[in-house]
């Protein structure tokens, strides 16, 4: 072999194990966007003990090993050879959960638009998944996590069927490391009352332009229109799927063809997983609820600005409320200065189960607990202000058995931190995901480190 | 002697009678608060103090105070008082917010839109915003003349502006003020500049012409020439800023592009008074703090555009660090409602000691306004411009009780709780008017809400009448 040859293979492999080496270095610097963190057995001790499944433990311990929570409580007994974090003077709560968010969809939505994956085209886009779309590596992942936040509820927008939602921790290089629930939620933006016809879910409220007021009860026919296509779109897809499995049980019959947009619809239309409705106003929330019962689904309501007043059907039908709307300005004029800071609370009294969220596109989703604390100083007590952002939300998204509360046998998402998680003074001491201690790191702190000393 | 007496006498019954008088008028901006932690963001948080107001002017600060005659008096006890919060940058009670056909419309002022009738000042007022500069958009180079109020709600316009406050321009830089990130209509002429470098042009220009119309005037005024110039609204308020009689408020993003500015007007020989949003003058925080140029920020947006995209929490307090006059803004209905959160958010992001971020949002904003020697921190002698919290106004669980502005009442919960009540018993009525009837009885259909969406930062989207 010529020598020439021999060394090329040598500087090969050894540019090879540099950038290996760059690269391990890279994941656990927090220089990467998203940086996977550290994996171990950890006991916190000493510390105040928010479980939100129950009693606040005012000194105890938690234990995490293989990434779930294996201990909590007072005289929980440490097992030998994990890592100690003494948790003096800090307090321990679940993980923060957004169920109302674009995270990953959209980087900077304002004139960027190769970076926007919010909306497909068309009006119909059952099949698409968010999951596909979700980029582990946006800024905001870090962004968000180190403010206590540990899990997301992700959804595509636009046309009346915009896709399938899914359920993410902030911490993954994959999207496959991320998933939760992959793929979670049917999203529907409802025909609204004033809003356009079918596949025209966007939009506000009627007219426009010009001093054309529609007759209310030519709004309520064309609203009820577009619903009749909405349910032809779920017989269709009933039909669909009728003739498929009689086909692959009798190939007499003939071959269907598949639709990969009707095939998507299987387990929502059959009340398996639920369909997620975006609606603010009452009639519509109404008009929802009837249409859940109709079609016999498994419903949640995305926004809910008035769902306190249509919380009759709410809870008839079972039907969460992903509330969105703290950082809103009322809608009318003459609506009372605090009716969107007061709306948890009501729904509280009405008995509707819901969760606070942000409803962001992915930068500000760090801000939730204090959407939470808002309302928390607006007749939601603070108990129930913290529920809505840990244990509620894993309720409505169905993963309650795996996470958002302290208890043995869930996932260790855990923040510690130096005060109450939904007061902005209190910082966040450590984030654990799937029982990784992650750094706190972001983009933010690295230009803060870059920038602080500059003289 | 009997003189003396009798003077002494007359005197007596004049001053009881203005007592009796006072007390059957019982003055509405005459207030004394008692027994709250009063947080002056000057002098440090006094626990358990009394504040009196007389016409609208804080007199006393201190404990047991006795309630003068005819004063009425606010029970605080177990509360927090804080000054009034001054939102730097609002678009509120603008009617329209860009003359886009130019990108100079100096001419053009706020002063001449103000709408006393939105609803947005109430809710400002309940969420402690008492004063606020209200500014053109940043769809143009330099927008327009801006002006400084406080939200009487519920009076004339006229009182709403703050007469002796210094006046103000509004100029910006970058993506908006390009107009690139909206795609031109079909026949829609470009407007230049279409670039940054075009933008610094621009203003540069504006200097120039208005540096030659000063002296063009001033030669007349010497009787050098005959003829005086012909007058330009577009260039006199562009040699007040020459003159350092005028307060530019520069909306930028980018660190370049705040130099620009600041280097232009190093060249023309004036200093400007805040860049506001500045979302990364993090990054050339000792060049602005040489200038004394102020900054007016958002607590932590970022990612929402491009240029906004290094934004970062701790800008605030790299600023503050390095000897910045930083106010923290809104630039939007929504966010004024809780600036408080904003400015506990910088003891959070790098730790901004608890005065210093109450300042953020009162003293410091009243300094870049030029109206701090009267309003933005509870000290005596300065407007009784107060709120009143149900506690730690950093905390999110507070809310504000009450929101005075020179000791009026202009946002109180208990009375707006009782207004609710009788704003719906006012609606039952007007709803049994026939002409309210639902169809199908004879009477017009109800109207649909309209939802109303309005763009929240940079407002340069607000339907100004399609050019944006």
């Amino acid at each position: 072999m010529k020598p020439s040859i021999l060394c090329k293979i040598a500087a090969r492999t050894a540019a090879v194990i540099t950038l290996a080496a760059a690269a391990a270095l890279a994941q656990n610097d927090g220089t990467e966007q998203n940086a996977i963190g550290r994996a171990g057995n950890f006991a916190i001790t000493n510390a105040r003990i928010v479980t939100v499944s129950g009693a606040t433990i005012e000194n105890g311990t938690v234990v995490i090993q293989n990434g779930k929570i294996t201990a909590v409580g007072a005289g929980a007994s440490i097992p030998g050879g994990v890592e100690r974090i003494d948790g003096r003077g800090l307090s321990v709560f679940p993980g923060m959960i957004d169920a109302g968010t674009n995270m990953g969809l959209a980087e900077i939505t304002l004139a960027v638009a190769g970076s926007v994956d919010l909306a497909e085209t068309g009006p119909m886009n059952a099949n698409t998944m968010g999951i596909k779309g979700i980029h582990p590596h946006s800024a905001h992942i870090n962004v968000t996590r180190v403010n206590g936040i540990t899990t997301v509820h992700s959804y595509p927008t636009g046309g009346t069927i915009s896709g399938r939602s899914a359920i993410i921790n902030l911490n993954g290089a994959t999207p496959d490391e991320m998933a939760v629930v992959p793929v979670f939620g049917l999203m529907i933006n409802f025909p609204r009352l004033g809003g356009g016809g079918f596949g025209g879910g966007g939009g506000g409220g009627f007219g426009g332009g010009g001093g054309q007021q529609a007759d209310f009860n030519e709004l309520v026919r064309r609203r009820d229109a577009a619903v009749e296509d909405l349910k032809k779109i779920f017989k269709n897809a009933e039909n669909y799927l009728r003739a498929r499995e009689a086909y692959s049980k009798d190939r007499t019959l003939g071959y269907v063809e598949n639709d990969p947009k009707l095939e998507a619809m299987a387990p929502y239309l059959r009340g398996q997983q639920p369909v997620i409705f975006t609606a603010e106003r009452e009639r519509d929330i109404r008009a929802i609820a009837k249409f859940v019962a109709d079609m016999k689904l498994k419903g949640i309501i995305v926004g809910g600005q008035e769902a306190w007043k249509a919380a009759d059907d709410l809870k008839r039908n079972n039907i969460g409320v992903i509330y969105t709307n703290i950082y809103g300005l009322p809608v009318r004029a003459d609506d009372p200065y605090d009716t969107l800071f007061e709306a948890p609370a009501k729904m509280k009294a009405a008995g509707v189960k819901f969760a606070i969220a942000t409803g962001d596109v992915g930068p500000e989703v760090r801000d939730l607990p204090y959407h939470a604390g808002l309302a928390g100083a607006f007749g939601l007590s603070q108990e129930d202000a913290l529920r809505s952002v840990t244990l509620t939300p894993a309720e409505i998204l169905g993963v309650s058995d795996r996470m958002g509360s302290i208890e043995v046998g869930k996932m260790a998402n855990i923040v510690v931190s130096d005060g109450h998680i939904l007061e902005p003074r209190t910082n966040i001491k450590y984030v654990f995901i799937n029982g990784r201690m992650l750094p706190l790191t972001s983009r933010h702190t690295r230009l803060f480190d870059a920038f602080k000393d500059r003289k | 002697m009997r003189h003396t007496i009798s003077v002494t006498l007359l005197s007596i019954v004049l001053l009881t009678g203005l007592a009796f008088d006072a007390e059957a008028q019982g003055r509405n901006d005459d207030v004394l608060i008692k027994g709250a932690t009063v947080m002056t963001a000057a002098r440090g948080t006094l626990a358990n103090t009394d504040i009196l107001v007389r016409n609208g002017k804080i007199t006393r600060i201190a404990q047991n105070i006795a309630a003068p005659a005819g004063v009425r008096t606010i029970d605080a006890g177990g509360k927090f008082v804080t000054p009034g919060i001054i939102d730097a940058h609002s678009h509120s009670m603008l009617d329209a917010i860009n003359e886009g056909s130019f990108s100079v419309s100096s001419m053009t002022r706020v002063r001449d839109m103000l709408n006393p009738t939105d609803i947005t000042i109430y809710r400002a007022l309940a969420g402690g915003v008492t004063s606020s500069l209200l500014l053109h958009g940043s769809a143009n180079s330099i927008g327009g003349q801006s002006i400084t109020v406080k939200f009487k709600w519920g009076s004339p316009v006229e009182d709403y502006v703050v007469a002796d406050a210094p006046p103000g321009i509004k100029f910006a830089m970058g993506e908006n003020v390009r107009r690139t990130t909206q795609a031109p209509q079909p026949g829609q002429q470009l407007r230049y500049p279409r670039t940054r470098q075009g933008t610094i042009e621009v203003m540069r220009d504006a200097f120039l012409r208005a540096r030659d119309y000063k002296q063009a005037w001033e030669d007349f005024r010497a009787k050098r020439t005959k003829v005086p110039p012909r007058r330009d609204l577009e260039l006199e308020p562009i040699v007040e800023i020459l003159e350092g009689k005028r307060l530019v408020h520069a909306h930028g993003y980018r660190s370049d592009e705040h130099l620009n500015l600041l280097q232009l007007a190093d060249e023309f020989g004036f200093k400007i008074g805040t860049l506001q949003h500045a979302l990364e003058a993090y990054k050339i925080a000792p060049e602005i703090a040489k200038r004394g140029t102020g900054v007016s920020i958002f607590a932590d947006s970022w990612g929402y555009k491009l240029e906004a995209y290094d934004s970062i929490p701790y800008n605030g307090y790299i600023l503050w660090k390095n000897g910045v006059n930083v106010s923290i803004n809104s630039d939007s209905d929504e966010r004024m409602r809780r600036l408080n959160l904003d400015a506990a958010k910088m003891m959070k992001y790098g730790g901004v000691p608890e005065e210093d971020s109450l300042k953020m949002i009162t003293l410091n904003p009243a300094k870049q306004l030029g109206i701090d020697k009267r309003t933005g921190s509870i000290e005596v002698g300065k407007d009784g411009d107060l709120v009143i919290w149900n506690g730690h106004p950093f905390s999110a669980f507070s809310r504000v009780e009450a929101t005075l502005i020179e000791g009026v009442t202009y946002f109180d919960r208990a009375r707006d709780a009782q207004l609710r009540q009788d704003m719906a018993k006012e609606r039952e009525a007007l709803e049994k008017l026939e002409v309210n009837r639902p169809p199908g009885t004879g009477g017009t259909p109800p109207r649909v809400p309209t939802e109303r969406v309005r763009g929240d930062r940079d407002h340069d989207e607000i339907g100004d009448g399609g050019i944006h």
